[in-house]
């Protein structure tokens, strides 16, 4: 008698959607692994768990997560989440996309999310280019870079998201690679028990398609570039956690304490209707 | 409930973007989320100021993207949601308006029309917009477009717009002009007791037996919203029942964009409305809607008094287009004299439906709607 072997996981998956669309080497399996594995180390309710994503590859992750789950359009998965949020704070609003998606045709709805300190968790996968349509340059990659649309070499300069989170007020900010992916789970437990906008950047390998064009083939040795290139410096200074191939600075840069939009939203609503009363 | 908290009731003086904003939370919109723009701002600056004493939302997004991908967020979530905007907002919504469409979710676009393209002239009115409501966002579907024409239509056709969108979980959108959004009229409006309020069926099997897009006999499935436990998955990939993607299958392409446009079709006898003015023996018909219905209907009336047989057919309803009403009122008329402030969209429709009688268009753009004397003019003309 053959026994049926249950991943100790599987509860937090939808069986019916598998296997995934990701491609060898990619790093996006592990993004989805470390989030389940803080879900499960928190025992986060998963019938109160809104997983959101946009467009891309990484954008799958919300169809793959058994829990109530929304794949938006292209870039749109924060101005969704907005709603969701708002309309039901007791909900746990998880956002996973990635750098095309969250930062090049979504990047204004990011930076007003985080300005409204909105409490929404959003983890970026960024394997800088877009994957899903075949490697095209995109706002994270990296200067010199080989895409399908930067045939020369980029001359674009890219965002550094952890700045960028950062300035736009973001009260938890982390960066990790897919190497990293005990912190990476500790540093997504951290941002669901926060309060406000959270954001991880995950550098994650996409061997296949950037990594083919830029000498590194295997998701290897796009791992041997994180091992050699990353430091950790917990609490740096965000403007200078720019992305060199010498040097991926990772940790926690900001963990503060600000009140959220729907709280501050709430606590107005409650104020409104007591005035009234008293009138 | 204190008194300011209260539902209005009773007759009142509004302007029509007021009327259009109490109508919402009457027909129980708890979130609202937009972008300023001309001349739909009132709108927003209304609700601002009224939702939180419902307990509502009101959320002034970073653009109109953003504001109909949060409403999206929050019907799922729950919430009978709005937004509001005129032309260029409009261009910008058509995006999620299909996301919204293909997640089948209910919620209510208000559409200010002014004069466009572009930027256009955006503090007067316009009828340009009315072909975009229908085709505006890419691929096939069907939706549901209303037309009011007072500021009384303001507070009835919003209350209705919710009323469709939730019964057959499709986008719904109020198109408004600049006129009728600002002019300032009575509005009688009925005590909670008296509104029909219509809420999405939601399922009766349990989550484990749950398809979020498993339809019944009227081709519209029941909703779950998130954190009920259903656990259910909603893309706008073409997807199947369960709402996992299907992006490779001609099958479930076909049975889903079918269904999106047969559930609006097929129930297009129950969702429209149109007013009919003396066409029983009507000559002359004329089809009009918005605010260039009431100069339409007085021009109707002078030529009754002048003993030509005319008569007047008002769109209440857009999409799906009254095909049925504008065959019957063509059939023994001699001709049929469509007014509209653009270069001729609805007219196109009236001419596929009104079959060989002798159609003619009377465009008008800019700050007036067509006068009466400039449509009898026309209905004179084609006796």
């Amino acid at each position: 008698m053959v026994q049926e072997i249950v991943h100790p996981f599987s509860k937090y998956l939808r069986s019916a959607m598998m296997p995934h669309i990701w491609c060898p080497g990619c790093g996006n399996g592990i993004v989805l692994n470390c989030f389940v594995q803080a879900l499960d180390e928190l025992q986060e309710d998963l019938d109160k768990l809104v997983v959101v994503s946009g467009i891309g590859c990484i954008g799958r992750t919300a169809g793959y997560v058994n829990a109530d789950s929304f794949h938006t359009t292209h870039g749109r998965p924060i101005a969704f989440a907005t709603g969701v949020k708002l309309a039901n704070p007791e909900l746990e609003v998880v956002i996973i996309s990635g750098d095309g998606d969250l930062f090049a045709i979504g990047g204004n709805h990011f930076i007003h999310a985080a300005r409204r300190n909105i409490g929404l968790k959003v983890v970026c996968a960024n394997n800088f280019n877009y994957g899903m349509t075949g490697g095209q340059q995109g706002p994270t990659t990296p200067l010199e870079a080989l895409t399908t649309t930067t045939p020369y070499g980029n001359i674009e300069h890219p965002f550094n998201l952890i700045h960028l989170a950062a300035a736009s007020g973001a009260t938890y900010v982390a960066r990790w690679t897919t190497l990293h992916a005990r912190r990476l789970t500790q540093s997504i437990k951290k941002m669901l028990d926060k309060e406000g906008f959270c954001f991880i950047e995950v550098i994650s390998p996409c061997p296949e398609i950037f990594g083919r064009y830029n000498k590194m083939r295997s998701g290897l040795e796009m791992m041997e570039w994180f091992k050699r290139a990353s430091v950790v410096d917990n609490f740096s200074v965000p403007s200078k956690a720019e992305i060199t191939p010498e040097k991926i600075v990772v940790g926690e840069f900001v963990n503060i304490e600000k009140a959220s939009y729907e709280k501050l939203l709430h606590e107005k609503i409650s104020q409104i209707n007591e005035q009234k009363v008293e009138w | 409930m204190s008194k300011k908290s209260a539902l209005l009731t009773g007759m009142h003086f509004l302007n029509g973007d007021v009327a259009c904003a109490e109508g919402a939370i009457a027909a129980g919109c708890r979130f609202f989320a937009g972008y300023p723009i001309t001349p739909a701002t009132e709108i927003a600056e209304h609700l601002s100021e009224r939702m939180p004493e419902f307990g509502g939302i009101y959320i002034q997004m970073e653009d109109e993207i953003a504001s109909i991908a949060a409403v999206i967020g929050a019907s799922y979530a729950g919430l009978k949601s709005m937004t509001a905007t005129s032309g260029p907002g409009f261009s910008l919504m058509q995006e999620n308006i299909g996301l919204a469409v293909m997640t089948e979710t209910p919620c209510v676009v208000v559409d200010i029309m002014r004069g466009g393209p572009s930027t256009g002239q955006p503090t007067l009115p316009g009828q340009q917009d009315v072909m975009q409501a229908k085709w505006g966002s890419h691929g096939d579907y069907g939706i549901v477009a209303l037309a009011p024409s007072s500021v009384q239509e303001m507070f009835d056709l919003t209350v209705e717009a919710f009323n469709l969108s939730e019964t057959y979980r499709v986008p719904t959108l109020l198109m408004g002009d600049e006129i009728v959004a600002h002019m300032w009229e009575k509005v009688v409006i009925p005590s909670v007791s008296q509104l029909r309020i219509v809420n999405r069926k939601k399922p009766n099997v349990s989550p484990e037996k749950y398809g979020p897009f498993v339809p019944d006999d009227d081709l519209v499935p029941p909703m779950a919203c998130f954190g009920e436990g259903y656990r259910f998955h909603a893309t706008g990939l073409t997807h199947d029942e369960h709402g996992y993607p299907r992006t490779q299958s001609s099958k479930d392409q076909s049975e889903l964009v079918t269904r999106l446009c047969e559930k609006i079709s097929r129930s297009a006898d129950k969702i429209i409305k149109v007013q009919e003015v003396m066409l029983e023996d009507a000559d002359v018909v004329v089809v009009a809607y918005g605010i260039v219905a009431r100069s339409a209907l007085s021009a109707v009336r002078k030529a009754r008094e002048a003993g030509i047989k005319a008569g007047l057919l008002r769109l209440i309803t857009l999409w799906p287009f009254p095909e049925k009403h504008v065959a019957e009122s063509a059939k023994q008329a001699k001709a049929v004299v469509v007014a509209e402030m653009n270069c001729g969209q609805m007219v196109r429709e009236v001419e596929r439906a009104a079959k060989g009688t002798s159609v003619v268009f009377l465009s008008k753009l800019g700050e007036e709607p067509h006068t009466p004397a400039e449509i009898l003019e026309v209905i004179r003309g084609n006796i």
